[in-house]
């Protein structure tokens, strides 16, 4: 094993994983944390916990990770290129590993004008290939970046995020493969509403052998209600919401939607769980924490495994 | 203000707008004095630089006249104009002279009249403008 | 070359309002190029300022120049017979000129009336686009001729990020994705081979973070 992960038990186990999200508070607000946390114990194998989504400020991904630690949940530790370089990244990486944080995902993070702080320096020294290659070999060799020797290399199970429906699609499984390449251990992919797509991007990661060398787990979101369906298909870049699903929804009247959208999910996940190469899903429930216990349990992915 | 006589240069094409005037002359059409034209071969020939140095000399409004669109002589020596009028329109905007104090016109050779038209509304528009502002402050600094 | 745009008329009157007598001086390179601060720009402006400050009644004498550069101290050495009858000295060249100028008069207010932007080039009358970032390191030979420092966004060697959208950035749709650029013109020459590649973390080093840099050639120096 490369870490103490939980995430990385369950997958080596051979289960199908779960991995939920929660985005930290815009202030030093613990209880907020504690709040959204506790409807996910118990529900998920490891959460997510997001670094400056969209480029605005939130508590620190690596403090609300400890909270979770805390609270004996299993954080995935995301951390962005955008606003720290590359001794930064290191630094932060040994602090999270010292203090229980097996788990993190190396992302570029979304550009600094569409957050709160568009006037701020746009760091990049690294990309998040780049990053990933050099926690693997952190953890591996026992190597900065910058060549010396780490006296206590860090475990960690890294992994990174991939987006099957971005352009151009030819490219989208060559980058899988360079991130593979590069030793991320595990793939989160952008929320799947394109099935048929999906599986035709799953089965060329197949093809090349990704799979064997990845865990990958097939992002999805519940879709609340009809606004939110026609949101994502037109208005938020690289999502592909067909058509049937956004009239599906949208077929049922108001107070009916959500529901909708809950049994439209399960049916993902049953076809999800039986598609080669798909080790598990990432369920991102922003803002509907609430309603993942509910979700979990109807796709009947409970109890999760102890292992 | 009603003995404020404008001075306004036109540069005038002399493919259309300049023998506009003329053709206005011989029909009789007369324009106010104050207007004073300046024969060019194309309007693509006036640099921003002119206009501003009429305006510097203290003309108090500045017209480039040239062909109608797409009768231009020289094929776009016009929409140069055009172009350069609208740039030379927001340096003025800028520094408080003001953009109104500049106007693009097109014409053709045959529009005597309305030629004569267009110089006289345009020398009321700036007699109602007032005299060029720099004027008065060389007034106050003298 | 390297780009520029002249400041806003605001800001220029601001910094002239202690002067009574400047000279305005053009550079005839960059700055010509892209219409910002070549003999036309100066004569353009020098005639904005007399008519503006003349309207403020605070006359403002405006005498103009135009070097065939600003950046060689060869060219700057022109001004030394005039410079001494002004107040200040205006420069629309880009701030290589700007300081260029100053350090050889340094008794006398030097000051920028354009604000340099980027290194680029023309892509069609009237328009330029960042093209080089300066990094001291060229790997255009690896990406198909297209920059990923200075034309991505997130300056990514491994690319695109999750945000390329239909061959544009996700910041904006003016924006083109580099790494679509990249990826589209590895195909045209059949070296796709490259992209697979990982690009190792970039030695900043020799770009701007590695500190002032300075190129000394000392076969050059007779």
């Amino acid at each position: 094993m490369k870490s103490d992960s939980n995430l990385e038990k369950v997958l080596a186990a051979g289960h199908f994983a779960v991995t939920g999200e929660l985005g930290p508070p815009r202030g030093a607000n613990l209880q907020a944390i504690k709040d959204k946390a506790a409807h996910l114990k118990g529900m998920v194998d490891a959460v997510n916990v997001t670094d400056n989504q969209t480029a605005v400020v939130r508590m620190a991904s690596w403090a609300v990770s400890l909270v979770l630690r805390e609270m004996g949940m299993e954080p995935n530790y995301q951390m962005v290129c955008r606003d720290r370089n590359r001794l930064a990244m290191q630094s932060d990486i040994l602090g999270a590993a010292a203090l229980g944080i097996n788990t993190m995902l190396c992302l570029s993070g979304d550009h600094p004008s569409f957050g709160d702080h568009p006037q701020a320096a746009n760091v990049h020294d690294i990309d998040s290939i780049q990053q990933i290659q050099m926690v693997t070999t952190m953890r591996d060799e026992g190597r900065f970046l910058g060549g010396a020797e780490i006296d206590t290399p860090p475990r960690m199970f890294v992994g990174a995020a991939a987006n099957p429906f971005g352009d151009p699609f030819e490219l989208r499984v060559l980058r899988l493969g360079k991130k593979v390449a590069a030793g991320a251990d595990f793939i989160q992919t952008q929320c799947i509403y394109n099935m048929e797509r999906f599986a035709e991007y799953m089965r060329q990661a197949v093809d090349m052998g990704l799979t064997e060398k990845t865990k990958l787990l097939a992002g999805v979101t519940p879709l609340k209600s009809a606004g939110m369906a026609r949101y994502m298909a037109k208005k938020v870049p690289g999502m592909d919401v067909p058509d049937e699903v956004v009239k599906r929804i949208a077929d049922q009247p108001k107070e009916k939607q959500a529901e909708e959208g809950i049994k439209l999910l399960c049916e993902q996940i049953e076809q999800l769980r039986e598609m080669p190469g798909v080790a598990g899903i990432h369920l991102m429930a922003i803002e509907w924490e609430h309603r993942v216990p509910e979700i979990v349990e109807r796709a009947g992915l409970l109890p999760r495994p102890q292992v | 203000m009603s003995d404020f006589e404008p001075v306004v240069v036109v540069f005038a094409c002399d493919y259309c707008a300049y023998t506009a005037a003329d053709v206005a002359g011989r029909m009789n059409l007369t324009y106010p004095s104050g207007v004073r034209i300046l024969r060019v071969p194309c309007t693509g020939k006036v640099e921003p630089l002119y206009i501003m140095q009429a305006l510097q000399k203290g003309a108090d409004g500045v017209m480039v006249a040239g062909c109608l669109v797409g009768d231009c002589h020289f094929k776009n020596g016009n929409l140069r104009a055009a172009a350069r009028v609208k740039r030379v329109q927001t340096l003025l905007d800028d520094i408080g002279i003001g953009a109104d104090r500049v106007a693009m016109v097109n014409v053709s050779a045959g529009q005597g009249a309305k030629f004569a038209e267009i110089a006289t509304e345009f020398s009321k528009k700036i007699g109602e403008m007032g005299p060029n502002p720099i004027k008065q402050g060389a007034k106050a600094a003298a | 070359m390297i780009t520029a745009e002249r400041k806003p008329m605001e800001e220029i009157f601001r910094s002239l309002e202690p002067f009574g007598k400047i000279l305005l001086v053009g550079c005839n390179e960059c700055v010509t190029v892209c219409h910002a601060g070549g003999r036309k720009e100066v004569a353009m402006l020098a005639s904005a300022l007399r008519m503006g400050r003349l309207k403020q009644g605070a006359p403002l004498t405006v005498d103009e120049m135009t070097l065939e550069r600003q950046c060689d101290p060869e060219y700057a050495e022109e001004l030394a017979l005039v410079v001494d009858q002004y107040d200040a000295v205006c420069s629309m060249a880009c701030g290589c000129g700007v300081q260029t100028v100053a350090e050889r008069y340094q008794g006398l207010p030097v000051l920028p009336m354009v604000n340099t932007a980027f290194m680029g080039s023309s892509e069609k009358n009237g328009v330029w686009a960042e093209r080089c970032a300066g990094c001291g390191n060229c790997v255009l030979g690896m990406t198909g001729g297209i920059c990923p420092i200075a034309r991505c966004s997130k300056r990514i060697f491994n690319g695109p990020c999750g945000g390329s959208s239909k061959g544009k950035c996700e910041i904006s749709p003016d924006v083109d994705c580099a790494w679509q650029l990249i990826w589209d013109r590895l195909k045209q020459l059949g070296q796709t081979e490259l992209y697979s590649q990982i690009m190792a973390p970039k030695d900043w080093r020799s770009a701007r973070d590695g500190g002032p840099r300075r190129i000394v050639r000392e076969d050059m120096a007779i």
